[in-house]
């Protein structure tokens, strides 16, 4: 390990504990479900993803070889984690979580309307 | 030069956990909670990551695609029971 590539593998990990505050800040901060959700799904992807990929940088410098494991942990990670998002702000939305006080506009409701009189 | 970096990273991540036990805890809705246990799961994975870095060893690589596996079908099964009561559901017309 030389010094420049200690930087940069730093530099990543920072980046994503910083993100990670970034996604503490939004959880506790906004007002409404749908808006956590925002924050929860995509800063805190984001963030463990430059984790692992200074951890990734790290490993393949120090031994020389890329882990495989790694690489498939990163992928997972990409893909799974905006369909829990979806999933729970679905989940909130047909439960019943009411919307915040700013709310403009609801599309979901109005489309589900629609579809009701068109039933009719 | 690394260590320092290290330690920092760690430091904020567990403070930011802190965070998100707080909207475990006081969360309105059963929906928030389910969503800051999702990203406390993820902030494990980064701190799993961060560890094996400090002690240079790649054991806990196994440690973080289960994490990451156990998560996603965690937050998956809680979200289809708080949307529908049940978690496999038998009748696939609603």
């Amino acid at each position: 390990m030389n010094v420049i590539s200690e930087i940069v593998v730093g530099a990543l990990v920072l980046i994503g504990a910083l993100l990670t505050v970034v996604t503490m800040i939004g959880l506790i901060r906004l007002p409404d479900t749908y808006t956590r959700s925002h924050a929860a799904s995509k800063s805190a992807t984001l963030g463990v993803l430059f984790i692992l990929v200074g951890c990734l940088l790290y490993f393949w410098i120090d031994t020389g070889h890329i882990s495989a494991r790694l690489i498939l942990a990163i992928v997972f990670v990409f893909i799974t984690s905006p369909i829990a998002g979806h999933l729970l702000g679905r989940a909130a939305y047909y439960s019943g979580v009411p919307l915040s006080d700013k709310t403009v506009r609801d599309d979901l409701k109005t489309k589900q309307q629609k579809k009701l009189t068109h039933h009719e | 030069m690394l260590d320092i970096f290290l330690n920092v990273s760690l430091l904020l991540i567990s403070a930011s956990t802190i965070g998100f036990v707080y909207r475990v805890v006081k969360g309105p809705s059963t929906a928030d909670r389910a969503m800051a246990l999702d990203a406390i799961g993820i902030n494990i994975i980064a701190i799993t990551a961060i560890i094996s870095i400090i002690f240079r060893t790649q054991a806990f690589f196994e440690v973080i695609l289960l994490l990451g596996i156990i998560a996603f079908v965690g937050t998956v099964a809680f979200s289809k029971f708080l949307e529908k009561g049940e978690v496999i559901e038998y009748e696939r017309d609603q």
